[in-house]
């Protein structure tokens, strides 16, 4: 079987609506998702979550580990709840084929050698200025970054450049934190402040924890 | 992590022209933003040392090729690859780094090396400079290494 074959076995599992809810719900959560949160969101009943979940986990878009909640452990600490969150690892595919993944990489590779960081930056500002929205958070989600609001402040949990950003990280993070301070309006700021997991910028919004 | 993780630490060089003198202008904000930058080395999860001149505060008055007065030299130690890669790229470091054309001359081949030493061992001005020397000349190598291709620390025998 090809990649491509790969890709569109993984990706079919999202046709069902309820599946692709549930997809979208646990991959844009931080941390781990438990069955019952996960059928809240999508508005269906734990059972009928948990036989898409599983699903999921079978096409390798999610993963599930096993984990109590309680916070107890040894007899009487309950049986440990099954979680799940986005798994590692990227489908692409395209019809007909398109590789602008290999475009991107030897562009990459021409802007590094060249020196053109600052270029690449006032690009990459003048395209978020371009796409300014009064809700950058809105505009952040719309971009793939899934955003959340975590004690005050924006997190990002998603990187939309990853692969090229682990190959490039000078030149692809700091066109992407350019990117985003020309996206967000008056008032708000982004700063490097890395988790484990996702974009490492975080931002800060005009009023104090002001969550939406 | 292969192999014993105490045995071995990681160290980094990285080599750069300036622009222009660390006194002008044009350096002004990367001079600026030297303290807080190191400081902030310093207080990296990993962190383990890096070369200060003789002043002890950073490298900038190191000349690794005495003939070039704008030709700087950094280099440091810490426990692993991940540690240095969560400083130079996840951290406010990156807002420097993202800056270097402002302040560093291109270079067409290798300007930064990195290879595993005995935990405790602090490299030389030379030491550092061979292992660029080594990178240019060989590449990639379990010597001589970037973070495109890193190389596990050696394995001792216990």
């Amino acid at each position: 079987m090809s990649s491509d074959d790969d890709a569109l076995d993984a990706l079919a599992a999202l046709g069902d609506p309820v599946r692709r809810g549930l997809y979208r719900y646990v991959a844009a959560a931080p941390g781990d998702v438990t069955r019952d949160a996960a059928a809240d969101a999508v508005g269906v009943t734990r059972a009928v979550a948990a036989f898409h979940l599983d699903k999921l986990v079978d096409a390798g878009l999610l993963e599930a580990g096993f984990r109590r909640l309680s916070g107890r452990t040894g007899p009487g600490s309950g049986r440990p709840s099954k979680l799940y969150r986005r798994a590692d690892g990227e489908h692409v595919v395209s019809v007909p084929p398109r590789s602008y993944d290999t475009v991107s990489r030897l562009l990459a590779e021409v802007v590094e050698r060249a020196g053109l960081d600052a270029e690449l930056q006032a690009a990459a500002r003048a395209a978020g200025e371009a796409a300014s929205a009064a809700d950058p958070v809105h505009a952040l989600r719309e971009r793939g970054y899934d955003p959340y609001w975590d004690c005050g402040k924006l997190r990002l949990n998603n990187c939309p450049f990853h692969a090229l950003a682990e190959q490039f990280p000078a030149l692809v993070c700091g066109m992407n934190l350019a990117g985003i301070e020309g996206l967000l309006a008056e008032g708000w700021s982004a700063a490097m402040d890395p988790l484990p997991e996702g974009c490492c910028v975080a931002i800060e919004g005009p009023d104090e924890g002001g969550e939406v | 992590m292969l192999g014993p993780v105490n045995d071995f630490h990681l160290a980094q060089v990285n080599v750069g022209r300036i622009l222009a003198p660390l006194d002008s202008p044009q350096l002004a904000d990367f001079v600026a933003q030297l303290p807080e930058i190191n400081a902030l080395a310093d207080g990296a999860p990993g962190f383990v040392w890096r070369m200060v001149d003789d002043e002890g505060a950073d490298a900038t008055s190191l000349r690794p090729e005495a003939e070039d007065d704008l030709f700087l030299i950094n280099c440091s130690v810490w426990e692993s690859v991940d540690a240095l890669k969560a400083y130079v790229y996840r951290s406010d470091h990156l807002r420097v780094l993202a800056r270097r054309r402002e302040w560093f001359e291109r270079l067409a081949d290798h300007h930064s090396a990195l290879w595993w030493v005995p935990a405790g061992h602090r490299p030389s001005v030379r030491e550092a400079m061979d292992r660029v020397a080594l990178l240019r000349e060989k590449g990639e190598t379990p010597d001589a290494f970037t973070f495109r291709s890193p190389h596990p620390p050696p394995v001792t025998a216990v």
